[in-house]
């Protein structure tokens, strides 16, 4: 399986643990991920919020940039990423106006988009066409009782994915249902973690944050699946300041989905950058 | 006590609602029938100083100072909680960030917030680099609303360059001034007919 | 440009206003053929975007046309005296009405012939309103299309022939499929004018929703009390031959004779021997969630769904009886006094005709599990409002006690009206009852656990008479209402929230309540698709059966002979549902006392010349008109269930086959004509 790799900015700078598993991961699953030559920013939220149509044009110069690589699909880690990606997409093909904006803008610097490639999430090319059974097959040190509460934030199923249901989704349930790991009920599984707003509204944000941690260890949580960088950083990075700020003692490992996956498949530590948590460190030594 | 006035139609901006129309996926205003839905399922409306039901009335309505000079529109996290329950298929995430976008364009931002300086902080750096840089983005950031923020962050700055999570120099993308030509070809904030 | 030598026809002092040209006696072509062309106004509905006395001047230079007038009204009185003066004075033999679709008005215009003395068949119809004036804003596009719909009708009517009417014996007996309230009232008007009826129930016992309700808005009375009495009624109008437990499989035949096939499943009860006496389900070892009290209660596996059933007798639920299932048990009929347990009845197929079919197979309610924001299935104490329903009433699974799943009692209930309904996401129309339906369990919520009760809401629709008075009532009575449609329902400090915002104070609230209501989206029947197909009707976009015309003809399908009442037709309140059957048992008397139904001449023929007996055209007539004649081997249509749809025409290799007035000839003269303009 071969698919094109968009990283995202923060897979290459706050986010290299989610880089390096999914590396790992997709190496131990015999799938081959193809760098996106010269990407640019997806085009995120805080571009948006200045110029919609600026944020259409780096995203749809990654997406011509695939198109003229060849590629067939293009997988994405991030959460914004992915939906500012298909958004892009998305409105590229039923908004004729936008349409022509990108087609003219994109003309000026040599290239073309017509149709975009399909943009998937990595949780979905896993779960669909990995498959439970692949993934099972490669599980060598199962995860035996390891009580996970699955966080998917906002953007992989909203507004829209082709997966999995947008008010309740299953997707992380099901993909590490396999390792072993007891995947407990999560009421805030689809909750903002604030996003952005950490650096603007910290307040609310670190609010947001903790009613989900709260919710987590309620539950008996010993670690917090994730999928997104944005909701690992303001998870794991806040914690600490969530705690001074509410008095609480939240001590939870955060976790992306490919480390724990990784973590079945028998992968080592560093291989995992696990090393690299912010606030608190999976213990190793548990599994 | 407030006092409210009579509202005067003279002060209304009929094309308002077009303006806010015309941006990438926020059309559709004038299918909404103020059900509530939307404010409901936000996490942030409870903070804001108009909910976002009211303030796609008031866009309708045309209240162009009112609505780009909230603070509202710089609460919303753009989760799309709202869009994917409006029972009339409005993107209502797409409609704040729209907003957001006009304010920007218009210089009305609401002085005391920050979430502006913070965007276009970050916009900036994309124009730059092609790439995001954290370090520069808020320290851009830090530049434009209260340097001493810097001092705020450095601890958690210093932990994720240790951990290396940080990135000292900005990576760039070979043709950066590819993404400059585009950005001016396609910005300016309202699509170009 | 009006007609300057019109005053001297006499016309116009019969009738003012008409615009005309007249073409003298010069007929040209067909020596026989004398067209009369009549352009409508339709008030300005035609003539704001088409200029009539344009296409009247062009209609005019047409072969055969004797007389071409354009007028405001062709469907009023005056309208029609100037086709009848024309076939008086000007010897006209063919009519071209240029006007609406001829859906509404052909009929009128073949009366209008008749009593000209021409046959009503030398007529045709162009539609230059829904197919011209209503489709453009562009005036001079409506004009010119006008004008060639016009031609292409005077080149098709000139073939037209005398066709005549027929009838066919009808029999006088009635079918009633659908056992709720709107059927219960259509079967005993029809049985009250002395007519058979026959009334098929799916459940094991007729009433329906109805029959599931604790009180009735605006009045309050008891739903079972209105309701009970026409149920037993049914039961003993010696006119009605109920069938529950039964569903029709087959439906052959046209309005006035039907043969139906109705599959009555095998109760597991002899009802001749049975009493009654309920001895069974006493015994019965089974408990299964009950259906009728919404899963909230449980039910034997023989049973009979609530106290007043009719026929008050149980069947076995195979699915789930032990005897069945594991083959082992045999309880209830150890116990019957009266041996009436038979495990090895089966299935019963009776055969019946009847002249005209009600259907009235109702609605049910959506299931708000698929929507896991409202917490349907996920939390406890989340109802729906059927549910409600059934806990308020006093023969429901807790003795009328509203009560939360630990017993004790709800100090805050929210009521969430539009769920699924008005919702681009579920179902996009409005459910019409359940702005009432809230505003009376708000009442009986409030009543008996004397609770902080809110409303949430997007519009409050109190349409009916009485309705806004109840409104009123129940705002006095302390109910709150928050017009915000509830957003989602929480959990929180262990009691539940529904968070929504207060709209008219544009403040986001989240309000801790003990026990959430849904009031989901009245839809179609599961299995109304299936329904649709065995009647041969059609659905409507959001999936309720279609009416032949949403103002006018609201209880006839677009087969003749069935009708729809109820729900079936999309969401109503118990008024209109019975004001609905009732309607549909009118429509059925007076088909029943004209004693004949009329059959359309425009039926299909085979030209036995050239018919070549291949027998294509037999299967796939979708009426099953068509036979084959062993002896002189050719195909033969029967005429009294022929439609005219024309499927066997397009079928036939030999080209044997044409419909009468849609031969190729007429149709191939027509396009020829509209193209050429
Ligand atoms: S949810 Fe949609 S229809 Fe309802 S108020 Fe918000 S934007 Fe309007
Ligand atoms: S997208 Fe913005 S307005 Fe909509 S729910 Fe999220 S925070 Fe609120």
């Amino acid at each position: 399986m071969r698919y094109t790799y968009f990283p995202g900015c923060s897979n290459h700078s706050s986010s290299r643990d989610y880089e390096e598993s999914t590396r790992e991961v997709c190496a131990a699953l015999g799938i081959e991920l193809v760098e996106l030559q010269d990407w640019n920013c997806c085009g995120s939220t805080a571009v948006m919020a200045v110029d919609p149509m600026a944020a259409m044009a780096l995203s749809a110069r990654n997406l011509a940039l695939a198109a003229a690589g060849g590629s067939r699909e293009m997988v994405v880690t991030c959460n914004s990423c992915f939906s500012t990606l298909r958004r892009a997409g998305q409105f590229y093909q039923s908004e004729p106006l936008t349409r022509d904006a990108v087609d003219r803008a994109l003309g000026e610097v040599g290239l073309t988009l017509q149709k975009p490639v399909p943009v998937r999430h990595l949780l979905d090319v896993l779960l669909n066409d990995v498959g439970l059974d692949g993934i099972g097959a490669r599980v060598s040190n199962p995860l035996v009782g390891l009580k996970v509460v699955p966080y998917y934030g906002c953007l992989v199923g909203r507004p829209k994915n082709d997966f999995d249901d947008r008010e309740n989704p299953c997707s992380l349930e099901r993909l590490l249902g396999t390792t072993g790991a007891v995947l407990l009920p999560f009421e805030h599984k689809a909750r903002c973690c604030g996003g952005a707003l950490m650096t603007t509204k910290t307040e609310v944000a670190l609010e947001l944050c903790r009613d989900i941690l709260q919710e987590a260890v309620e539950r008996g949580a010993e670690v917090m699946a994730v999928t997104c960088p944005m909701c690992h950083l303001n998870l794991d990075a806040y914690q600490g300041q969530i705690n001074q700020r509410f008095g609480t003692k939240f001590n939870l490992p955060i976790l992306y989905f490919t480390q724990i996956l990784g973590l079945s498949f028998g992968l080592r530590e560093k291989e995992l950058g696990l090393t690299r948590a912010m606030y608190r460190r999976f213990d190793y030594a548990r599994v | 006590m407030e006092v409210t006035e009579v509202l005067s139609e003279r002060e209304l901006d009929r094309g308002f609602s077009h303006q806010v129309q015309d941006l990438p996926g926020a059309g559709g205003l004038e299918k909404c029938i103020q059900c509530g839905t939307c404010s409901g399922s936000c996490q942030m409306s409870a903070r804001m100083d108009y909910t976002p039901r009211r303030l796609i009335e008031m866009a309708r309505v045309g209240m162009k100072r009112e609505v780009l000079s909230s603070r509202a529109i710089w609460y919303c996290a753009s989760c799309y909680s709202c869009t994917v329950r409006c029972p009339r298929g409005i993107n209502i995430t797409e409609v704040m960030s729209g907003l957001k976008s006009l304010a920007i364009k218009n210089e009305m931002c609401s002085r005391r917030d920050d979430g502006p300086a913070f965007y276009t902080s970050f916009y900036d750096v994309i124009k730059r680099y092609g790439r995001l840089h954290e370090g520069s983005v808020i320290a851009g950031f830090a530049w434009k609303t209260n340097p001493w923020r810097l001092w705020g962050m450095a601890p958690l700055g210093w932990k994720m360059f240790l951990s290396g999570n940080l990135e000292v120099l900005p990576e760039k993308i070979k043709k950066p001034a590819e993404i400059s030509l585009l950005l001016e070809k396609l910005g300016g904030g309202v699509m170009k007919r | 440009m009006p007609g300057s030598d019109a005053t001297s026809c006499g016309i116009l002092r019969v009738v003012a206003g008409a615009e005309q040209t007249e073409i003298g006696t010069g007929v040209q072509g067909m020596s026989d053929v004398r067209t009369g062309v009549y352009v409508c106004h339709c008030g300005s509905n035609i003539a704001e975007k088409v200029d009539c006395a344009r296409v009247r001047e062009f209609a005019s230079e047409l072969k055969n046309v004797v007389v071409a007038r354009d007028y405001q009204y062709m469907c009023s009185e005056p309208g029609q005296e100037l086709i009848r003066q024309d076939v008086e004075k000007n010897g006209i033999n063919r009519v071209v009405v240029a006007s609406c679709s001829p859906r509404m008005h052909e009929p009128t215009f073949r009366k209008t012939l008749e009593t000209a003395g021409l046959n009503g068949y030398l007529l045709e119809m162009a539609n230059i309103r829904e197919h011209c004036s209503w489709v453009t804003t562009d005036r001079e596009a409506a004009t010119e299309k006008a004008a060639a719909l016009v031609a292409g009708a005077v080149a098709r009517v000139a073939f037209h022939e005398p066709l005549e009417e027929r009838f066919a014996d009808l029999k006088q007996r009635l079918l009633v499929v659908g056992g709720g309230i709107a059927g219960i009232e259509a079967a005993l008007k029809v049985a009250a004018g002395g007519y058979q009826v026959t009334l098929v129930e799916k459940e094991p016992s007729i009433g329906g929703n109805m029959a599931r309700l604790d009180k009735t808005f605006p009045t309050l009375d008891c739903s079972a009390c209105i309701l009970t009495p026409k149920m037993v009624a049914v039961a003993q109008s010696e006119n009605v031959t109920l069938y529950t437990y039964a569903e029709v499989e087959k439906v052959e035949g046209y309005v006035g004779n039907f043969q139906v096939t109705i599959r009555q499943k095998a109760r597991s009860v002899d009802t001749s021997k049975c009493t009654g006496c309920g001895v069974c389900y006493g015994k019965c070892p089974t408990r299964v969630p009950s259906e009728f009290d919404a899963g909230l209660g449980t039910r034997k596996a023989i049973y009979v769904p609530f106290p007043q059933a009719v026929p008050n007798k149980p069947v076995i639920d195979r699915e789930h009886c032990l005897q069945f299932t594991k083959g082992k048990c045999g309880v209830c009929a150890r116990f019957c006094p009266t041996g009436a347990i038979d495990y090895e009845q089966g299935d019963q197929l009776i055969t019946e005709e009847f002249g005209a079919i009600i259907i009235a197979t109702g609605y049910e309610t959506w299931d708000p599990a698929a929507a896991p924001q409202w917490g349907y299935g996920r939390y406890d104490n989340v109802l729906t409002a059927m549910q409600l329903e059934r806990l308020v009433n006093a023969a429901g699974p807790t003795k009328g006690k509203i009560q939360l799943q630990d017993g004790s009692t709800p100090e805050a209930v929210a009521i969430l009206h539009c769920i699924g309904s008005r919702d681009e996401n579920y179902h996009r129309y409005c459910s019409r009852f359940c702005c009432m339906s809230s505003l009376k369990l708000a009442h009986l919520a409030r009543e008996k656990t004397g609770a902080e009760v809110y409303n949430f809401y997007i519009d409050l629709r109190a349409f009916g008479k009485g309705y806004e008075e109840f409104y009123n009532r129940v705002q006095e009575e302390g109910v709150h209402f928050i017009r915000g449609k509830g957003a989602e329902v929480i959990r929180k400090d262990g009691r539940l929230a529904v968070r929504a915002e207060d709209t008219l104070l544009g403040r986001y609230r989240e309000v801790p309540v003990d026990m959430v209501v849904l009031n989901t989206a009245a839809v179609p029947r599961r299995d109304s698709e299936k329904v649709g197909q065995v009647f041969g009707i059609q659905p409507s976009p959001d999936g309720f059966f279609l009416e032949a015309h949403v103002k006018l003809e609201p209880l006839k399908t677009a087969t003749d002979g069935i009708y729809i009442a109820g729900c079936c037709q999309g969401p109503k309140d118990i008024p209109d549902s019975v004001a609905q059957g009732a309607g549909a048992a009118s429509e059925v008397l007076s088909l029943f006392a004209a004693g004949k139904v009329k059959i359309s001449p425009v039926v299909a023929t085979v030209d036995s010349q050239l018919c070549s007996g291949c027998r294509v055209c037999l299967p796939l007539c979708p009426y099953s008109a068509i036979s084959y004649d062993e002896v002189n081997r050719t195909a033969y249509v029967n005429e009294a269930t022929c439609k005219g749809c024309g499927t066997c025409v397009a079928s036939c290799p030999s080209g044997a086959l044409s419909v009468r007035h849609f031969t190729d000839e007429e149709i191939i003269a027509q396009i020829k004509e509209v193209l050429a303009v």
